[in-house]
């Protein structure tokens, strides 16, 4: 029969619920799956291996910052595999591989393990490594294409493209046409590798969405922000892209609302901060991309909201429940 | 369709009632030796009235205390007082017990007299419960006729019978519903009439529907409401209960009857019907046996005083090892260290964990996800207390209301890294209630 052996005894709760760090990456890793396949798919083996490339850099920067500096070594998390996809996903084909391997650098080591590694860092990973990389390699960075690269293609031969966002009125796509993110004739368009198909981005954040890792709050306040912020500017939404939802269907704007703007470690935790973190973000993005010097805004404007972030939680810090002033 | 009421924040843990929730309560064999811990509710240590030696019989009173926050103890098997002494209790402490020899023989007292309730006068009804020892049975033990006593400026409008039992596991509410439906109508008309209202509600969360149709028929023709609650947890907590129910938010730092509501578990309902009807005091209640481990999970109807250990023995050999013994639900029940402790009047159930299901996962790192404040149902932000508390900054802790936490542990059940924030921040509240106290002794000194 049962005698007093020894017993777990613990504090309360006694059950958790059945989730993990892992699998929340593991989700967002399934939502960035659509987009990398069309990437892939319009820009050929070349975008493929900078995803391999930017993965493997990322989980092997934190592998090794970890062993050097004596920590745990949580690769197992997964976390430097979507900072890996998320970098790779807003670099455009025709950057050197050289290039992915420094942004995965600063994006890891920099600005996430040297500020005490996963939850700690204050900006996103991978937009500071593509920031990084646009400061010190603009041509690079901003050199788009319409075409389908293999690996080793020598980058300087391509044929770059404008993009939509720098208002070329002939390579204005239409509403469908960004949905797919290809012309009616076949061709990509410009852009970064998993940002140029709106279908691949929402059928993702949808998936986020159901899986519930994430909210609406944040990526619908975004991007209702952007279209009344062309409308109260420049008085129609359909600027940039050229039809319906041009304002928001352009550039990285989808992209960076559902997978950047909802990074957690970087984000305010209550819901209204979310909101007005979701505001900033496109109240930031438009001021950039109608006056500011960078055609596109969405990385700034992330960035500039992460460093709020702390701010907004202390500011936005919801009432207790049965709070009464003078309590 | 009535829209179910609920209150913000929250968890949706498997409910796990399937074990028990169709199985009829049952009886028990009594066990040779009954333990009454001095200690059954929260308030006055009870100062036992009876000495080695001394025959008793089921509903003697066997201890009391002069403190108006307190309540009397009874036997619940005829026997001898065999000693007074240290025992383990179920909150892991050693209290002064009064320890009795089962002569088996059930004799009853004679002072066990039924009343009707309406020929004494509504304040004699909190005495009468008073003397029964009866106390709050969903575990948190606090005397039912301080609740039937609020100070004279404060007019009670409204009781509700907490009937959510929103733990996973537990039935033993859900059975009293079902099997004893009058005792719980009877209860609450004595509270309805203690306070001279009519308004009275029964609340029952959603996954109960049987338990539902019952009361809803039975109380057709009567001022009682019944009201259907979303299944959530902590569906049950006081203020969350009086909300979904009243939507009224009970200030922090005050009690319901600040809010002119009352509000009585199922069991204790029972309990006071049960004293009016037959004139027994509490000295019996029902409990979960459940776990993984347990052959056959059932609600016992068992003396109080009884040694767990009799009751984990009598259901039978257990199908595997026992790694963790709760004595209530996994959510806020209390782990034990040994299976000598005896049921007291709040032990609701007691749940059987295997080595799997005990595991305590490893802590990593907070990914500022969020959850914890999404869960929280009193709109705190665990992730900041937790910070604070490990860098031993209690004033900020107090600024983002620590004192407020009611310990239900959403947030940690929900973190995806396995953080231990209630466990941190039951901690720094205390710590922040005790600066809160000083402070107000100052305050006074002056």
């Amino acid at each position: 029969m049962m005698e007093n052996l020894k017993f777990t005894v613990s504090s309360t709760p006694h059950i958790r619920a059945n989730n993990s760090v892992d699998d929340i990456m593991l989700d967002v890793i399934l939502a960035l799956m659509p987009a990398a396949f069309v990437g892939v798919y319009y820009f050929g083996a070349r975008a493929l291996a900078i995803i391999l490339v930017s993965v493997i850099s990322c989980v092997l920067f934190e592998y090794l910052y970890q062993k050097i500096a004596r920590k745990k070594v949580t690769i197992n998390d997964l976390s430097a595999v979507v900072t890996g996809m998320l970098l790779a996903f807003v670099l455009p084909v025709t950057v050197p591989y050289y290039d992915v391997v420094i942004g995965a650098f600063v994006a890891i080591v920099i600005t996430k393990q040297l500020f005490g590694g996963i939850g700690h860092n204050f900006m996103n990973p991978a937009l500071i490594g593509r920031a990084f990389l646009l400061a010190s390699f603009p041509v690079a960075l901003t050199k788009f294409t319409n075409l389908r690269l293999g690996i080793t293609e020598k980058i300087a031969d391509v044929v770059t493209s404008a993009t939509p966002l720098s208002d070329n009125p002939d390579a204005l796509p239409t509403f469908t046409e960004q949905l797919l993110g290809k012309f009616s004739n076949g061709m990509p368009i410009g852009g970064c590798i998993g940002e140029t198909c709106i279908a691949a981005i929402l059928l993702g954040g949808a998936y986020l969405v159901i899986r519930r890792v994430i909210s609406l709050r944040i990526p619908l306040s975004y991007l209702i922000t952007m279209v009344v912020m062309a409308l109260l500017f420049k008085g129609r939404v359909d600027i940039f892209g050229g039809n319906t939802l041009g304002a928001v269907f352009s550039g990285g704007v989808c992209f960076g609302a559902f997978f950047m703007a909802t990074d957690y470690v970087t984000t305010p935790t209550t819901r209204l901060g979310q909101i007005i973190f979701g505001v900033g973000c496109g109240f930031l993005t438009s001021v950039i991309r109608f006056w500011g010097g960078y055609p596109e805004g969405v990385t700034y404007a992330i960035l500039f909201m992460n460093v709020l972030t702390p701010l907004i939680d202390k500011w936005i810090k919801p009432k207790a429940f049965g709070f009464v002033k003078n309590a | 369709m009535n829209r179910k009421l609920t209150f913000k924040g929250g968890v949706h843990p498997k409910d796990n009632k399937n074990f028990t929730s169709s199985k009829p309560i049952r009886e028990l064999e009594q066990s040779q030796e009954l333990i009454f811990p001095l200690v059954q509710h929260i308030g006055a240590p009870c100062v036992p009235c009876v000495s080695v030696g001394d025959v008793v019989c089921v509903g003697t009173k066997i201890a009391d205390s002069e403190a108006f926050v307190s309540a009397p103890i009874h036997s619940s098997v005829s026997g001898v007082v065999k000693a007074i002494e240290k025992r383990p209790v179920p909150n892991g402490n050693m209290i002064d017990s009064i320890i009795i020899e089962n002569d088996f023989k059930n004799t009853y007292d004679e002072n066990i007299k039924p009343v009707d309730y309406k020929t004494v006068s509504p304040d004699e009804i909190a005495k009468i419960v008073r003397e029964a020892g009866i106390v709050g049975m969903g575990g948190a033990t606090f005397p039912t006729h301080v609740k039937l006593t609020p100070p004279p400026d404060k007019k009670i409008d409204t009781v509700i019978i907490n009937g959510t039992e929103c733990e996973p596991y537990l039935t033993s509410d859900h059975r009293i519903m079902l099997e004893n439906p009058e005792e719980i109508i009877t209860g609450l008309k004595i509270m309805l009439y203690r306070f001279g209202i009519s308004n009275g509600h029964i609340a029952i969360e959603e996954n109960k529907p049987d338990a539902i149709a019952v009361l809803k028929t039975k109380t057709a023709n009567e001022t009682i409401k019944v009201d259907v609650l979303k299944k959530k947890y902590p569906q049950g907590g006081e203020k969350q209960l009086i909300y979904a129910v009243t939507k009224r938010k009970v200030p922090v730092g005050k009690l319901p009857s600040d809010v002119g509501v009352v509000v009585i578990n199922i069991d204790t309902c029972a309990a006071i019907a049960r004293r009016f009807l037959y004139g027994t005091p509490l000295y019996r209640r029902i409990v979960t046996l459940v776990g993984t481990p347990v052959n056959d999970c059932v609600n016992y109807r068992v003396p109080i005083g009884t040694p767990i250990k009799h009751i984990i023995e009598k259901n039978g050999e257990l199908k595997c090892e026992t790694e963790k013994i709760i004595i209530g639900g996994p959510m806020m029940g209390v782990s034990q260290f040994t299976i000598d402790v005896p049921i007291i009047k709040g032990t609701s159930a007691i749940l059987l964990l295997t080595k799997d299901e005990a595991k305590i996962p490893e802590e990593s790192s907070c990914i500022r996800c969020g959850k914890c404040v999404e869960n929280c149902p009193m709109n705190l932000m665990p992730l900041y207390l937790y910070e604070f508390y490990k860098k031993d900054d209690i004033d900020s802790c107090e600024k983002y209301g620590a004192a407020s936490c009611i310990e239900c542990g959403c947030c940690s059940y929900g973190c995806p890294a396995k953080k231990n924030l209630v466990q941190n921040i039951r901690v720094a509240k205390q710590q922040v209630m005790a600066n809160m106290r000083e402070r107000a002794q100052k305050q006074e000194a002056k």
